[in-house]
C-alpha cells in the first residue's frame, strides 16, 4: 500500500464533512424550526437561533397525538417481533432442507419482495374490511408482516448458510428437538442478522404511510398518517409539524446512530458477499 | 408402522417451519396482488362488491392506454427515474472513487450518510416541503441576497426541480455505500497487478475498478429503480403530485384514483401495469443477484 499522504487525506476529509454537511442541513432546519414559534417561523428570512421553545413539543403531546405514538410502537414492535420469528423458521426450513415446494416458496417470495404498496393499498381495503380486520392495529401488522418477510429471509437465510451443519448434527444426537435446537443452538449465531432484519422491518413498520392511511381510523391512526393530516389540517403550523416530524424522525435515528453497521448490511445484502 | 410415521414426520417438518411464514405471505401478500388482477376487470367504485354486471374485460386496460392523466403520470415517472437514477449514480460513484481509501472516522460519516434513508418518506416529504417554502423556507431566504424568489412547489417545472433533489439528497448515499462496498472489496493483488503494469489514474478506475463492480452497479440502477416506481409518500407530502400532474408519480396516482376519484378497477388495471414493470425489473434484479445460487 502507497504510504499515506497527508494532503490528500486533508482533502477527503474536505470532501466526507462537506458530504455529512449537506445531509445533515435539513434535518437540522427540521429541528430548529421544531423549536420556534409561529410568529418565529414566518420571521422574515430564516435563521437557525431564535429563542428556543419547547412549546410545540407540548402541544403536540397534549393532543390525540401520544395515542398514536402508541399504536406505532405497537405496530413497529408487533411487526418486528413477528416478522423475525417467522422469518427465522422459513429461512432455516429453506436452507437445512431439500423438500417439495421449496423452490417455489424461495422464487415466490424473491418476486414478491418489491411488490409497491400502492399496488396493495386496494386489494387489502377490500379484503381486510371483509375479514372484519379493516380499521384495526392487527389487520396493520398482518400486511406489514407480509411485506417484511421476504427480505428478512433472505437476509437470514444468508446467515444461516454460513452456520456449520455439524452443530446441528451433534446437538441432535443429544436429543436435542428440532424446534430447540433452531432458538437454542442457531438463533444465537444469527444476532447481526436479525438485527439488520430487525431495523429494516420496524423501519418499515413505522415509517409507512399508504397502507395505514387505509387500514386505520381515528382511534388505530399511526403516527405518518396522523402527521400528513396535520399537514392538511393545520396548514402551515410548521413549528408543530417539525416538532411531530422530529418524534417520528426519533427511533431510527437512535438506531442508525447505535447500528450503521449492521444497517450496512441490510443495504449491502445481496449484494455484496458479506 | 413406526418406521412410515417417522418417514412422515421428517417429511412434514420442514413444513412447520415454512408454513406460518407461507401462510403469511400467502394471505398477506400473494391473495391481495391476485384480487388486484381480478378487480381489473371490474368498474366499480371504492366500497361495491365484485357483481358480473359490472365485469368489463380487459376494457380497463384499454382505457389505461388511452387516458391521458395514466399516460401523463407515466411519463412523469419514466422522467423522474431517469434523472434521479442518472445523477444519483454519477454523484454517488464518483464521491465513493473519491473516498475509496479507507479514513478513520468514516464509520461515524456512514453513520450520518444513512439518516435519510431511515426517517419516514412523509417525514422526508415534509421537510422538504417546508425547505422549498416560498415565503417561510429556507430556501428562499438564502436566495434572497441574489434578489430572486422562486416558487419552487407552485410551478410544474420546479417542482419537478424540487422533488427531484430531494430523491438525489435522499439517496445518493445509498449509491454511495454500495458502490463503496463494491470498492473496498475489490481484490488487492488485481489492482496492485494492474497498478504494477503502469496502469494508474482514470485508465485504473474506467478499465479496471468500474468493470469490477459493474455488476454492482447494476444491482444498485435497479434497486433505484424498483424505488422510483414504489415511491409516493415524499411527493404526497410535497406537492400530492401537482401542480396539474407535473410531479404525479405513477404509484401516486394509482393511490389517488383509488382513494380520491374512487375508480377501484381503474385503479387495479393501473396497479397490474406497475407490477408488472417491478416484477421485471425485480427478475432482473434476481440474474444478477440470486441468493439461492450464492450457495454454501
Amino acid at each position: 500500500m502507497a504510504a499515506r499522504n497527508a494532503p490528500a487525506d486533508l482533502l477527503r476529509y474536505a470532501g466526507v464533512t462537506l458530504m455529512a454537511g449537506l445531509v445533515l442541513l435539513p434535518l437540522a432546519v427540521m429541528g430548529s424550526t421544531s423549536l420556534k414559534t409561529q410568529a418565529d417561523t414566518f420571521g422574515s428570512g430564516f435563521s437557525f437561533f431564535v429563542s428556543p421553545t419547547l412549546d410545540n413539543y407540548r402541544t403536540v403531546l397534549e393532543g390525540r397525538f401520544l395515542g398514536y405514538l402508541g399504536n406505532s410502537i405497537v405496530v413497529g414492535v408487533g411487526s418486528t417481533a413477528i416478522t423475525l420469528i417467522l422469518g427465522t423458521m422459513c429461512a432455516y426450513a429453506l436452507s437445512r432442507f431439500r423438500f417439495a415446494g421449496r423452490t417455489s416458496i424461495a422464487m415466490g417470495s424473491l418476486l414478491l419482495r418489491t411488490v409497491p404498496p400502492a399496488v396493495l393499498a386496494v386489494p387489502v381495503y377490500f379484503i381486510w374490511n371483509g375479514w372484519g380486520i379493516g380499521d384495526g392495529l392487527g389487520g396493520l401488522i398482518l400486511v406489514y408482516v407480509a411485506l417484511n418477510l421476504p427480505f428478512t429471509i433472505w437476509l437470514l437465510y444468508g446467515f444461516i448458510e454460513q452456520v456449520p451443519g455439524e452443530l446441528e448434527e451433534a446437538a441432535a444426537v443429544d436429543g436435542c428437538g428440532p424446534f430447540r435446537l433452531l432458538f437454542t443452538i442457531i438463533v444465537p449465531l444469527l444476532k447481526p442478522g436479525l438485527a439488520a432484519a430487525a431495523i429494516f422491518t420496524f423501519r418499515i413498520a413505522w415509517n409507512e404511510l399508504v397502507l395505514a392511511s387505509v387500514l386505520t381510523d381515528r382511534t388505530t391512526r399511526t403516527m405518518p398518517y396522523a402527521i400528513y393530516l396535520f399537514i392538511t389540517d393545520v396548514g402551515v403550523e410548521w413549528g408543530k409539524l417539525m416538532a411531530a416530524g422530529i418524534l417520528l424522525a426519533l427511533p431510527p435515528l437512535i438506531f442508525t446512530l447505535v447500528a450503521a453497521r449492521q444497517i450496512v448490511t441490510g443495504l449491502t445484502a445481496g449484494a455484496v458477499k458479506g | 408402522m413406526q418406521l412410515s410415521s417417522l418417514r412422515l414426520r421428517r417429511r412434514l417438518l420442514p413444513w412447520m417451519f415454512a408454513l406460518p411464514a407461507v401462510a403469511t405471505m400467502a394471505f398477506g401478500l400473494l391473495y391481495p396482488v391476485a384480487e388486484s388482477f381480478r378487480l381489473s376487470f371490474y368498474e366499480l367504485k371504492l366500497g361495491e362488491a365484485v357483481s358480473p354486471e359490472a365485469f368489463r374485460g380487459l376494457a380497463l386496460f384499454a382505457e389505461v392506454l388511452a387516458d391521458s392523466a395514466a399516460r401523463q403520470s407515466m411519463l412523469v415517472t419514466l422522467h423522474f427515474a431517469f434523472v434521479v437514477v442518472a445523477l444519483e449514480m454519477v454523484l454517488g460513484v464518483g464521491i465513493a472513487l473519491a473516498l475509496e481509501k479507507p479514513i478513520r472516522g468514516m464509520s461515524a460519516f456512514r453513520s450520518i450518510f444513512v439518516l435519510p434513508m431511515m426517517i419516514a418518506p412523509i417525514c422526508v416529504g415534509l421537510i422538504w416541503r417546508y425547505m422549498f417554502d416560498t415565503n417561510a423556507g429556507p430556501i428562499n431566504a438564502w436566495l434572497e441576497p441574489f434578489g430572486v424568489k422562486p416558487a419552487w412547489l407552485a410551478d410544474p417545472g420546479l417542482a419537478f426541480l424540487a422533488i427531484c433533489v430531494t430523491d438525489i439528497w435522499q439517496f445518493t448515499p445509498f449509491v454511495f455505500i454500495m458502490a463503496l462496498a463494491g470498492l473496498q472489496g475489490l481484490d488487492r493483488s488485481t489492482l496492485e497487478a494492474a497498478h504494477l503494469d503502469g496502469v494508474s489514474g482514470w485508465q485504473m478506475i474506467r478499465h479496471i475498478k468500474l468493470p469490477l463492480i459493474a455488476p454492482i452497479l447494476a444491482i444498485t440502477i435497479l434497486m433505484r429503480l424498483i424505488d422510483a416506481l414504489r415511491g409516493l409518500e415524499v411527493v404526497y407530502a410535497m406537492t400530492n403530485g401537482g401542480p396539474g400532474l407535473s410531479t404525479e408519480l405513477f404509484s401516486l396516482h394509482i393511490y389517488k384514483s383509488a382513494f380520491v376519484t374512487q375508480r377501484m378497477g381503474h385503479s387495479a388495471a393501473l396497479s397490474v401495469c406497475l407490477l408488472i414493470a417491478t416484477m421485471v425489473l425485480s427478475a432482473a434484479l434476481l440474474a444478477f443477484a440470486n441468493p439461492i445460487r450464492r450457495g454454501r
